[in-house]
Formats: C-alpha cells, structure tokens, sequence
C-alpha cells in the first residue's frame, strides 16, 4: 500500500493563526505541506458547513485557528468557534467520523513556532489515524 | 415561531435505506430561524446522510431544496418539476410542512427529519423556549402577558400550586413558577387586583379538545 499522506484543511483567523504561519515562513520553520491553509477573516467565520463540506470532500482532518482567548479581533469570534467546533464534533461521531479528526487551536499572530509545531503534531496525530473513514468509502 | 430539532441520524438513514435518490427539503420560515430545518441544516444533513450512508456501502443521490414556506401550497407547487426520479421527500420542515407535501404527492414517501417540539420564542441566542399552546382562548390580557397554559406544568388558572418555591417550580430549578411571574408581573404594572380575581376552568374546546381546529377567513378563502 501507498504510504498515506493525509490531507489537512486548516481554516486560520487573517489576524493570527494566519499570521503566525507567515511568521513560521519568515523565521524559515519547516511544517508538513499536507497542511492547506484556507484564510479566513476570523475563526468565528468558519461553519459548521465548510467543515463537513471539507470531510465529505476527502479531508482526513481539519483544524481551526483562531486568536488566544480574549484577544479576539471580533471580540468573541473564537469562543464562538470553539463553541461550533465541539457541536461539529458530535456531529462527526453521530456520522461515524472520529472526532479527534477535528480540532479548535488557539495561536497568535507572534507565534510562528506554535503554528509550525502544531501543524506538525496535528499532521501526526492524523497520520496515524489513517486515512479519514470516507476517503477510504469514496476510493472503493 | 414552531420549533423543531433534527432527528438523530441513524433515525433517518433507516427512513431512506431503500431508495436510491431523495429530495432532501428544508423550508424558510421558523425552522430557519431555530436552527433546526433551513438551507444551512439541509446542506449539514445531505453531507452528514451521505458520508454516513457511503461508510455503510450505500450510495444516494440527494437532491436539496428549500422552499420559501412548506405549509402553503403555492410553495409546495414549485417541487412539481424537481420531483422527477426522486423515489421518496425528507422534509425538514415542521409537521405542518411535512404533511402539506404528503397530501400534495401523493404518491412519494414523506419523512419528517426533524422533530417538532413547541411554539417558542428566543430567549437568547440558540435558547428558545415554549411560550404558547395555541389554546384557542388567550389568556394574556388578565395574567400580565405571561401564559400559564404553556408556562405552568399543571396548566393552572389560579396559581401558583404548593409547588412554588423561591420563584421555581417544583418540576425543576431551571423552571420559573410561571405564577410567580405573573404576580410579579402584576405587581409592577400596580394591577394586584387582578389576581384576587378567580378563573373560571377553562373550556379546552378552542384548545383542540373538540377535534382538529381550522380557521375559515369567508373574505379570503376560495
């Protein structure tokens, strides 16, 4: 069998998380390419939609980041994020996805270490989940 | 507005097992507004039934649609064309909707997705609770706008029961002794008098005690 190498849609808050990986750039911090970085204008804009939209279309794992608590550019974008990530999360389980597939991550725009470091953890923990249980249907 | 909840999804993958292509349709108005039934939960539950149904072997085609109002036939007129090979209709309106298309296609299984809970208003964001039993006979005016049909467990016309304490009900902390409120209520408004007035029992026949209710406008209706 091919070595799996999955495929990771990170949605990054513009005014941190986003940040961060062009801080985790300039600082020349390497992290797994099988990150996809989808820009977003705050962690609070991400929907339960775009994340089940992101499995159905073969993701075996998805991520969102947003700023550190309190630090919101929105006020509160992130706890609403986070809030939506645990409601996606059962809902996962209800579809018969692992829910562990999913995460809310907290990083600010400084911490280009973070970004690099969680990316890399991230892309491990899902590695060694296997492939996503829909992407291994879909290729049947 | 009506509240609804989704039904659990191996509910509802039971429902449409057999079929090959569905039309998955939500509706506009209140089940939008709560969350449970509007274009946003349609496009949740299409991809959450087929990532479900393709983990089980199964695949299925479903269609989605959201009309503007499921319990009025001019709405429900629009499916006409999109009907064309859908083998059965999972409806995320309310019962209202669901049975509107049962009774319009009639030959097309209809399945409700969603559960139907109670007349409701927002308490807060993503907080609805039962505010209204549609009693036939509104009561709002002499009890300070507050509803003990809907808001009292044991519906009571002359409140409150020994089961009020410290502004709760004995059913549970989390529930306001609905008479409570109205003394409160009529306090503030310097209308005290009111309570001391006794309520006759109610005639449950406006409420549905009589059978199915309708409303017949002559002006209006054709």
């Amino acid at each position: 069998m091919e070595k799996f190498e999955p495929v990771i849609v990170a949605f990054c808050c513009h005014y941190c998380a986003y940040t961060a990986a062009d801080m985790a750039g300039s600082q020349r911090l390497p992290y797994p390419a099988n990150v996809k970085i989808i820009r977003v204008p705050c962690s609070g804009k991400v929907d339960a939609l775009h994340i089940i939209k992101a499995f159905e279309k073969g993701a075996d794992g998805v991520y969102v980041a947003g700023c550190l608590e309190g630090d919101c550019h929105f006020k509160n974008g992130n706890e609403r994020a986070a809030r939506r990530i645990a409601y996606v999360k059962n809902y996962l389980e209800e579809i018969g996805i692992e829910s562990e597939r999913l995460e809310m991550v907290m990083i600010s725009a400084g911490m280009g270490q973070r970004f690099a470091q969680t990316a890399t953890e991230i892309t491990e923990k899902i590695r060694a989940l296997g492939p996503s249980p829909i992407r291994t249907a879909t290729a049947l | 507005m009506i509240t609804a909840e989704r039904k659990p999804l191996e509910e509802l993958i039971e429902f449409i097992r057999p079929y090959k292509r569905i039309l998955l349709l939500g509706c506009n108005e209140c089940v939008t507004v709560c969350a449970a039934g509007g274009r946003k939960e349609v496009g949740l539950l299409a991809s959450g039934l087929q990532m479900a149904l393709l983990k089980s072997g199964s695949n299925i085609e479903i269609r989605q649609h959201t009309l503007e109002r499921q319990c009025d036939p001019e709405y429900v007129e629009e499916l006409v064309p999109m009907l064309d090979g859908a083998e059965a209709i999972m409806s995320m309106a309310c019962g209202c909707g669901v049975q509107q298309l049962a009774g319009r296609f009639r030959d097309k299984p209809v399945f409700p997705a969603v559960n139907t809970k109670f007349m409701g208003a927002s308490e807060r964001q993503g907080v609805w609770a039962e505010r209204c039993q549609g009693c036939g006979n509104c009561l709002l005016g002499v009890t300070g706008g507050i509803c003990p049909i809907a808001r009292c467990a044991k519906q009571l016309m002359n409140g409150p029961c020994g089961g009020s304490t410290g502004g709760h009900c004995e059913i549970s902390d989390d529930v306001d002794c609905v008479w409570q409120l109205i003394w409160d209520r009529l306090k503030a408004l310097g209308q005290t008098e009111r309570y001391l007035d006794i309520m006759p029992a109610k005639d449950w026949r406006p409420a549905g005690g009589s059978g199915p209710r309708k409303i017949i406008r002559e002006d209006l209706a054709e």
